[in-house]
């Protein structure tokens, strides 16, 4: 459970890390945490011949409020999310989320940018981002675009994000209504077997670990934006969605816990 | 980076991964390794005051940084020119053994370095916040009874 | 002189503690010499292949190797005189092919080591295996049980069935055929004890350090059993026993998956002495699932018969077991370590049992805390509770009816198995459980809920379970076919100093031995534990022993060294008497000192003849020099703990999710030497019982794949998935041995899986819901909610 060889190069800054993507190409990865790369590499279902560290980037790691939303750097680390006053009094969903993201000492190397370019379908955070209307802002060779997160994931542990991109920051919007955030697991420290995210009293639902992306519950947004009970429209959780089946769940089960949850997640989020 | 209070620098192959640095090259083996997926816990270190599992991180990440293990965390009265071997244990140790706590020793500095962790950051858990701040920390022997009522000693929240 | 202290039954703190919480013990890997190889093990990744060729170039030609042997290589070099062992034959006619530590023409199961490459590191080794290109003719892989009794495919290509022994115990059949005749109650249960990872927190690893010009090798292996694996090495490869030294430093657990003879031992032993260079190994988790034994792995099914009022009038079992790919040491006698413990705790008139062995193309099994017992004691607790549903009382009430000797007080009973139970007084057991538990009210709460209609529906579940430990009698195990004797060996000496010296030939794992064992001489030679030392676990200072696994440590060894201790007591009260110029038998021994009966002023600590038999200047005429003595006890009968355990579930009726909310558990282990040592043993142990209950097993695909070899997938609890537990006791001594002790290592585990379950069925009454398999997962406990089977 050793990584194969590769060689390090330290970014010391986005514009560097671009640089250094587009120099070694498709055999090099960014380094963030590591907490979701190195794993792979471990087990050597990764093999990037060069690895670029961003996470010495520190001045990547800031939450602060802009106008009408929040700014948040992309190596910032979840354990920064989970202990922040500006999340705390703006986007307390996203607070809440990042400290259920797999255990403490997870949570004190893990960053925002490196889950989001992950791109885990059964993560928390992409979730959230995805629930709030958030936006991924990426630097590339030819300076930054903003990306939708609804547009962001494009498949299996896959983005919209080119080879040569790197996540800068990810906002969301400050202040919006209530939320909830359910997460079904059978041990804490484990990836949810379904989760769901509920911002602004409903009109942000979104899924987790229910098809190969972070997935929106469309079906129960547009039905509560229609003027369904929350009890009514929860019972749509699933549709459009084509759930995994392990060992946790079939897609039977793992529709039944999407619509299940959702309707925790409404009720507790205050939607009608 | 700093180990133990002490300036080290190595140069390392870039793959290597810290628990093997400091148990191979450094030959600090308290800290150990009992699983190849982040999930147990064993390898559990101090980075800058916080737990990291450090089978997880790259040597070469640590760079520049502070890092406390085990063998950090007791300053022992040996140290000091005492050949008693008795030690000024940190109160975290003591409450592990005063609670029994352990039993095997593989999972306890992890636990024990998680433990501390936690309380910097919550220094007055309850009971399920001790619980789930060692979420990501196993142990096969104890069944966890004396290791929460041992976090919980040191607060004087015990039950 | 000191007076005792630290004596049997105090909760003394642990003397091993310190090196542990500081990082300065050493288990395997943290031992390195010079020259050492590492040895990377190329696993076969089907289950079922035959070889048609290895390519070793690529990975010799890399950096730091050494080189690479496959099977046949190492077979052609003559490296085994023998393949692995089984030590436990339990019939003449059993199948038992053989188990080389490289497969050398076809690999039977995921993860069977194919070849052995040696480099300069630990990843340089790892790279090199990646290097290793092996060609494989795929087999039909036997992936379940139900496969091997069932299916055409055979595990062995060279056999015509996978049935390896059929095993039966009926003392008597035609009681056994007239119990279930027509009963009044006929319960008839099938289980399935799934596969287990044992998961010690510590993985294996081995050193093998050799003596080029000695011809010795020195032995580092996480293992339970450095003493039986000394002889089992000598005899598979030929090395003289007398080269031979074992050591097992710091262990990190074992559970039973640590009492093997293994590949990796003996290809560090053989390569190290063939190379003259240290050659090691240390198992990755994930590479666990294929290269440490598993535990379970049975399909149950029991039979009742009861009368109108649910007294049992009969238990018959029938158990297909599965040995997996081989039998390594003692994996087809598990099952008949249960065998016995089908009638629990129950007065049971007539008793059958009977086990088949079938050969799987899976990792193989072998013990696993409880080993055996804890199958039987679900099957039979399982099976109560449909019992008192058929009959309409409570669990508890069914168990007070059937009771040995109705509850009450007894010695020496011959069970229906024909095994005599040392000790046993359940009934007040029972009810010091249920008052702990506040049974009535948890009921009254769960009627409550089911009244409410509340989210949360609440499920209590009992075990009354009985184990037998304190394994062995020699000539027991030899009437079941097993390959050794069950003795213990110990050595207790004083030093000149005064001091204390005791060797154990029981070899501990995070058990407490060094501690438990200094409370014993403490109580008997009226010293301070702290001027005790416990040698053990290295075959060079304690070259006799049988090791620890099956409860036996205190109830063997620790008796041994009681013994041994009132050997030495009794010699230097000779020396004691010479000194007084009186009797020996005018002598009386109290807290370590000697006095002559009536004259209490003149006396003479025991630690103070420590010198005087060192310096041998004024002996008794014809005493040997030194206070050294030895003791080999070998028990007469087993011993028999039991106890109650209530568990309390929670199960949300939405998501199917289970929680456990509250545990109680009252044991009896006969005599405790230290509290706090045997209550932590019952917490660690009830957890994995939990554990089998609610998340664990090792799960394979139709082709043998194991699916879940991590700790991501496979489910070991946190403290976040697990309650406090609340444990209270009764104190029946044994009359196996004259300490009185009992075992507390595997009651834990032996008393939980089923008293979950129990409390999950209880939980899942309302939805007609009477049995369901374990792990009782959120998917299973949801679907059967539905309706639908488990």
């Amino acid at each position: 459970m050793i990584p194969a060889a590769f060689d390090y190069k330290v970014a010391e800054s986005a514009e560097h890390a671009v640089q250094l993507l587009g120099e070694y190409g498709d055999e090099s990865k960014l380094l963030a945490g590591g907490h979701s790369l190195i794993p792979m590499m471990k087990f050597r279902l990764a093999t990037p011949t060069v690895l670029i560290d961003v996470g010495r980037l520190s001045d990547m790691r800031y939450i602060r409020r802009d106008n009408g939303h929040i700014s948040i750097g992309a190596m910032t680390r979840h354990e920064q999310l989970e202990n922040s006053d500006v999340l705390a009094e703006a986007c307390p969903m996203l607070k809440h989320v990042a400290s259920l993201v797999g255990d403490p000492s997870v949570r004190h190397r893990g960053t925002l940018g490196g889950t989001m370019a992950h791109a885990d379908a059964a993560s928390d955070l992409p979730a959230a981002v995805l629930a709030l209307g958030g936006t991924i802002v990426a630097a590339g060779p030819n300076g930054t675009r903003e990306i939708a997160a609804s547009d962001f994931f494009s498949g299996y542990f896959e983005s919209v994000l080119a080879a040569d991109e790197m996540i800068t920051e990810i906002k969301v919007p400050a202040d919006t209504g209530g939320w909830s955030y359910q997460k079904f697991n059978r041990r804490a420290q484990d990836w949810a077997i379904v989760g769901v995210a509920v911002a602004d009293g409903g009109s942000g639902v979104s899924l987790v670990n229910m098809g190969s992306t972070p997935l929106r519950a469309e079906a129960v947004e547009s039905a509560l934006r229609g003027g369904a009970s929350a009890a009514d429209a929860s019972l749509m959780a699933a549709d459009g969605t084509s759930p995994p089946e392990d060992h946790n769940a079939d897609a039977e089960y793992r529709t039944h816990l999407a619509k299940a949850l959702t309707a925790r997640a409404l009720a507790e989020a205050g939607a009608s | 980076m700093t180990v133990n209070g002490t300036a080290r620098s190595a140069d390392v192959e870039p793959r290597t991964l810290l628990v093997h640095h400091l148990r191979d090259e450094l030959e600090l083996t308290g800290t150990n390794v009992g699983c190849d997926t982040s999930s147990c816990g064993a390898c559990t270190v101090h980075i800058d005051g916080r737990s990291v599992k450090s089978c997880t991180m790259l040597a070469v990440q640590a760079e520049g940084a502070a890092i406390t293990t085990i063998e950090g965390l007791a300053d022992t009265a040996r140290a000091n020119g005492s050949s008693t071997g008795d030690m000024d244990w940190h109160p975290m140790q003591e409450a592990f053994q005063q609670c029994h706590a352990l039993q095997c020793g593989y999972c306890t500095p992890g636990m024990v370095m998680a433990a501390t962790s936690l309380l910097g950051e919550k220094p007055d858990p309850t009971e399920a916040e001790v619980r789930e701040g060692l979420e990501g920390n196993l142990c096969r022997c104890t069944g966890y009874h004396n290791i929460v009522k041992a976090v919980l000693s040191t607060t004087g929240g015990a039950s | 002189m000191n007076a005792t202290t630290g004596g049997i039954g105090t909760a003394m703190l642990r003397k091993e503690d310190p090196k542990l919480l500081t990082g300065e013990n050493k288990f395997v890997d943290d031992i390195h010499v010079n020259g050492e190889l590492w040895m990377g093990m190329v696993r076969c990744t089907s289950a079922h292949a035959k070889i048609v060729s290895i390519d070793t170039s690529g990975a010799e030609a890399m950096p730091g190797v050494h080189s690479v042997y496959t099977g046949q290589q190492l077979a052609d070099m003559e490296l085994w005189a023998a393949p692995l062992p089984c030590a436990w034959p339990v019939t003449e006619d059993m199948l038992n092919p053989p188990h080389w530590p490289v497969a050398v023409d076809t690999a039977r199961h995921v993860g069977e080591i194919v070849a052995v490459v040696l480099a300069d590191s630990r990843y340089q080794a790892a790279d090199a295996v990646e290097h290793v290109v092996v060609e494989y003719d795929y087999q039909p892989a036997v992936a379940s049980i139900a496969a091997a009794r069932d299916g055409d495919a055979k595990a062995h290509l060279e056999l015509d069935t996978n049935k390896a022994y059929t095993w039966e115990l009926v003392p008597d059949p035609d009681a056994l055929a007239a119990a279930f005749e027509n009963p009044a109650h006929h319960v008839s249960a099938d289980f399935v004890q799934q596969r287990l990872i044992p998961a010690a927190m510590e993985p294996r690893g081995v050193l093998a350090v050799p003596s080029p010009m000695g011809g010795e090798i020195t032995l580092y292996s996480a293992t339970q059993v450095p003493h039986i694996l000394k002889v089992m090495i000598a005899a598979t490869t030929g090395l003289p026993e007398q080269k031979l030294r074992i050591i097992a430093p710091s262990v990190g657990g074992g559970f039973g998956a640590k009492l093997n003879v293994n590949p990796d031992e003996l290809l560090a032993v053989t390569l190290a002495n063939r190379l003259g260079r240290a050659v090691r190994w240390t198992e990755t988790r994930s590479e666990a699932v294929g290269s440490t034994h598993q535990g379970r792995g049975q399909l149950q099914h029991i039979e009742i018969a009861a009368d109108e009022n649910g007294k049992i009038q009969g238990v018959r079992a029938h158990l297909d077991a599965d040995m997996g790919a081989y039998m390594m040491l003692i994996t087809p006698g598990v099952a008949l370590l249960g065998s016995f413990l089908y009638t629990g705790v129950y007065d049971v008139p007539a008793f059958g049992f009977s086990c088949d062995g079938y050969f799987t193309n899976l990792t193989p099994t072998d013990a696993y805390r409880g080993a055996g017992r804890p199958e039987a004691s679900y099957a039979i607790e399982r099976a109560m509770d449909i019992l008192a549903a058929k009959v309409g009382v409570g669990p508890d009430e069914i168990r007070r009816r059937n009771y040995i000797n109705g509850g009450e007080f007894f010695e020496d009973h011959e069970a229906a198995s024909t095994l005599i139970f040392d000790s046993g007084n359940y009934a007040p057991n029972l009810e010091k459980a249920l008052e702990l538990a506040k049974y009535e009210e948890l009921k009254a709460e769960q009627a409550r809920r089911r009244e409410a209609g509340d989210g949360k529906q609440l499920g209590i579940g009992m075990c009354t379970y009985v184990e037998i430990c304190g394994l062995a009698p020699s000539r027991a195990l030899g009437g079941l076919n097993y390959g050794a004797g069950g003795w213990e060996h110990a050595t207790v000496r004083m030093l000149p100093t005064g001091k204390v010296e005791v060797v154990s030939g029981s070899t501990p794992h995070g058990q407490g031995h060094e501690t438990a064992w200094s409370q014993i001489i403490a109580t008997k030679m009226g010293v301070s534990s702290d001027d005790v030392t416990v040698l053990h676990s290295d075959t060079a200072l304690s070259p006799l022993g049988l090791d620890t696994y099956g409860s036996r440590s205190l109830a063997v060894g620790g008796v041994a060294i009681s013994m041994a201790a009132e050997k030495l007591i009794e010699k230097a009260k000779l020396i004691a008497a010479h000194q007084f110029e009186a009797s020996p038998d005018d002598l009386e021994f109290v807290d370590g000192s000697f006095s002559v009966k009536g004259t209490p002023a003149k006396s003479v600590h025991i630690q103070e003849l420590g010198f005087a038999a060192f310096a041998a200047h004024d002996l008794p005429d014809g005493m040997e020099p030194n206070l050294q003595e030895q003791v080999s006890f070998d028990p007469p009968n087993f011993a028999f703990p039991f106890g109650t355990h209530v568990a309390v579930v929670e199960i949300d009726e939405v998501t199917g999710g289970v929680e456990l909310v509250d545990y109680i558990a009252v044991d009896d282990c006969g005599t405790q030497v230290n509290p706090m040592i045997v209550e932590g043993q019952l917490h660690g142990g009830i957890v994995q019982g939990a554990a089998q209950a609610l998340w664990e097993i090792a799960m394979y695909d139709d082709d043998g794949n194991p699916t879940n070899p991590s700790f991501m997938d496979y489910l070991v609890p946190s403290a976040a998935e697990v309650p406090y537990m609340k444990t209270d006791y009764t104190v029946t001594p044994s009359t196996s041995n004259p300490l009185g002790v009992k075992g507390a290592g595997e009651a834990g585990t032996i008393g939980s899986a089923a008293a979950v379950m129990n409390a999950v069925v209880d939980a899942l009454s309302p939805y007609g819901v009477e049995d369901m398999d374990m792990p009782a997962t959120p998917r299973r406990v949801w679907k059967a909610m539905q309706g639908g089977a488990s």
